[in-house]
């Protein structure tokens, strides 16, 4: 194993503290960070972080224009000021209360305002052959001639290109300061979790992060995502995830962001054949987030689970949309999306799955399902199939609906009251996706989040 | 102990309980039997507070106090217990928290102690034994593949764990073979007791064999037609629901005469 240290300090200054005007241009961020970016000096990445912006500056952002951003144009940030927080709790402190919920010898990789943070960052302990470094280590290493080239040439080769994905991931290249490179040998299995922690504190209004998993043949493990912190500020993420074949990864992202935080993620997978994706989404924070999550099945006999759980209230805007990609023959996917919607809230699901025409004996089920629980609440559900082969399952279905009143009577025909009632049922509601989550400590974890979106809480706490 | 008054109810502006007269005494067993879409369960969610039904005239004396005034969770709490038809599954909740819920809600309007954890397990296990139900089924979800006869036991389970005034049994008996018939109406029957009353509400005699009613009424088109001991109920076995269209008949015809 192998844990290298971050940059110094002085070499990377912070990102913009004073804040960004409304109309701020990137492009001239870009410029204004570009030396200072990791890897500044290494010329295929500043190659492509150039494409990158260009690619951006030339899109701009998504509106509803687009067809896969209709429901959630990001045009409204070309106005929107954005602002590093003020009075935030330490990060120290958000990370002890966050570790104190995992067993004890947990692995934590911390990036706070999107640098890596090695004094919270407790990697030891991984079993041999296991590389978990930030990737600001690994490309400023590199420079000074430290970082081990084979680790920096996969890292390269993984990294993405300019003209992937919608212009947010474009960006999110051109400017992206840290992130996690985990790389598992074949055969490898962790018994201890991965965390990677992205903490939003005071000195940055926007972070853009690039997380890279390459797991090898036969290898387990889980791996989870928290996303904190921020104020009136945006946060970018890639994960992209290569699946060896017989892989087995669980992948948990939990979104609980500040309320007036913007959040746009996206996690691509590919998977070899009979490897098996599990990925918990819970998205229980920011005022806008979207979350991108697609798989391809490259060989045959891959599984997956698209597992995902979402509560907005106020104005707060929530967008899910995944791609299943049944590219090879005996592939099983199982999706199923729960919103909870307050509020004036809004939610969307967009669930595609794609079935190739050589794909036989495909196998895929999909559900969405939403809960309206005030009259200005909106939810929209779009199942896409598309499907090629002939011998193969798929089913699909959408629900958008309120509680179910003949249930609401029978709780409180026996002395519950409405609120109580209420509160029960949408728990129940919720706690079904929650159910699904094999990793007890991150399953108590979400029930908690949950928890804390409803409340009267303390009624429900014994559910646990 | 309940004083119905010239009950009418409608449900989406179809009136069904036309002038509904009837008292029940503390301790008393009263019968309701009636031929389908006669108002007998629209009677009973009146009653336990369903809001989905318009009382559009009449009045509940629940001993002094306007039932009719009460929320559902209200009337609940104040004794009134309805043993639904159809109970309700609800999953993700279990049986174990829903049952603490609802005892401890009850409890608590009674200014009694609340059951905590250990102490609810041992009273909610000795009644479960009673019913003949397997602990398991406080760990599952509440009604969720539940049989017919399993969501029975589990209305008569809550019955027993709400202590209540006075029960109303909506329909039983329907959808269960005769031994759980049986079992339910023994749970029932060790309910008895000279403060608790019980309003049987059925279509067949059958579950009046078991559970034995101090007076029998028949009820049709929204009124009680006629009322008696529970021989009316065997008289209703024998003959059938036949003459109530007879009588209606006959007395449109007399109404319609100048």
């Amino acid at each position: 194993m192998t844990v290298t240290s971050a940059p110094s300090a002085t070499s990377v200054p912070p990102t913009t503290s004073a804040g960004t005007a409304p109309g701020h241009s990137w492009p001239e961020q870009f410029a204004e960070r570009r030396p200072a970016l990791p890897g500044a000096r290494l010329d295929w990445l500043d190659a492509r972080r150039r494409q990158a912006i260009a690619r951006f500056a030339e899109l701009g952002w998504p509106s509803s224009r687009l067809e896969d951003w209709r429901h959630s144009s990001l045009s409204f940030l070309d106005q929107h000021p954005l602002h590093a927080p003020e009075d935030l709790p330490h990060p120290a402190n958000t990370l002890a209360r966050l570790r104190s919920a995992y067993d004890q010898h947990d692995h934590w990789l911390v990036f706070v305002d999107g640098r890596h943070e090695p004094s919270l960052s407790v990697t030891a302990g991984l079993p041999a052959g296991v590389e978990l470094h930030a990737i600001s280590t690994l490309l400023n290493g590199s420079a000074n001639g430290k970082a081990p080239d084979e680790l920096l040439e996969q890292l390269a080769a993984n990294f993405g290109d300019a003209d992937e994905g919608d212009s947010p991931q474009a960006l999110n290249l051109a400017l992206c300061s840290d992130g996690a490179f985990l790389r598992l040998p074949a055969g490898c299995t962790l018994n201890n979790t991965i965390h990677l922690v992205f903490i939003g504190a005071t000195a940055s209004s926007d972070r853009h992060l690039r997380n890279l998993i390459l797991a090898g043949e036969h290898c387990v493990a889980c791996v989870v995502e928290h996303h904190l912190g921020g104020g009136q500020t945006l946060s970018t993420t890639t994960t992209r995830i290569e699946l060896g074949a017989n892989a087995r990864l669980d992948h948990l992202k939990f979104q609980q962001e500040a309320p007036e935080a913007i959040h746009v993620g996206l996690t691509a997978v590919r998977q070899q054949a009979d490897s098996r994706f599990h990925s918990h989404s819970l998205s229980f924070g920011a005022k806008f987030a979207r979350h991108d999550i697609n798989t391809t099945f490259a060989g045959k006999g891959c599984e997956t689970l698209l597992n995902g759980l979402y509560h907005v209230d106020g104005r707060r805007h929530v967008d899910h949309h995944t791609q299943i990609d049944h590219a090879q023959p005996h592939g099983t996917s199982h999706e199923y999306y729960r919103g909870l919607l307050d509020g004036s809230g809004r939610g969307v699901f967009r669930g595609r799955i794609l079935v190739a025409k050589d794909a036989q004996r495909s196998d895929a089920i999909q559900r969405s399902d939403s809960l309206l629980l005030s009259k200005m609440a909106e939810a929209d559900a779009r199942p896409e199939l598309e499907i090629y082969a002939d011998d193969v399952k798929c089913a699909h279905g959408a629900t958008i609906g309120q509680l179910d009143d003949d249930a609401l009577f029978y709780l409180r025909s026996r002395g519950l009251d409405q609120q109580h009632a209420q509160q029960l049922l949408t728990y129940a509601f919720a706690a079904e996706v929650i159910e699904r989550i094999e990793h007890e400590a991150a399953r108590k974890q979400a029930r908690k989040a949950l928890l804390d979106c409803l409340p009267e809480q303390d009624t429900l706490e014994e559910l646990q | 102990m309940i004083k119905i008054n010239n009950l009418h109810a409608s449900v989406d502006g179809k009136e069904i309980l036309r002038g509904l007269n009837l008292e029940i005494g503390t301790g008393e067993v009263h019968a309701i039997m009636g031929p389908n879409g006669s108002g007998k369960s629209t009677l009973s969610q009146v009653l336990a507070g369903r809001d989905t039904y318009q009382v559009t005239a009449g009045s509940v004396d629940w001993d002094g106090v306007d039932l009719l005034a009460l929320p559902a969770e209200e009337r609940a709490r104040s004794g009134l217990f309805l043993a639904f038809q159809y109970p309700v599954e609800i999953p993700g909740v279990s049986n174990a928290y829903f049952l603490k819920a609802a005892v401890n809600a009850v409890r608590r309007h009674r200014g009694l102690d609340e059951y905590d954890a250990m102490d609810f397990l041992a009273r909610v296990k000795a009644e479960m034994k009673t019913v003949g139900m397997r602990e398991e089924f406080l760990y599952r979800s509440v009604n969720e593949g539940f049989s017919g006869g399993e969501k029975k036991r589990n209305e008569v389970l809550q019955m027993a764990l709400l202590e209540p005034r006075l029960a109303i049994l909506d329909e039983t008996d329907s959808g269960l073979d005769i031994d759980a018939l049986k079992i339910v109406a023994d749970g029932v029957n060790r309910l008895r007791s000279p403060d608790r009353s019980l309003l049987v509400i059925t279509h067949y005699q059958r579950l009046l064999e078991y559970i034995v009613p101090d007076k029998v009424h028949v009820l049709a088109h929204g009124q009680i037609l006629r009322s008696g001991g529970r021989e009316l109920a065997l008289e209703l076995e024998a003959e059938g629901y036949g003459w109530i269209d007879q009588q209606m008949q006959g007395k449109a015809a007399a109404g319609a005469r100048p």
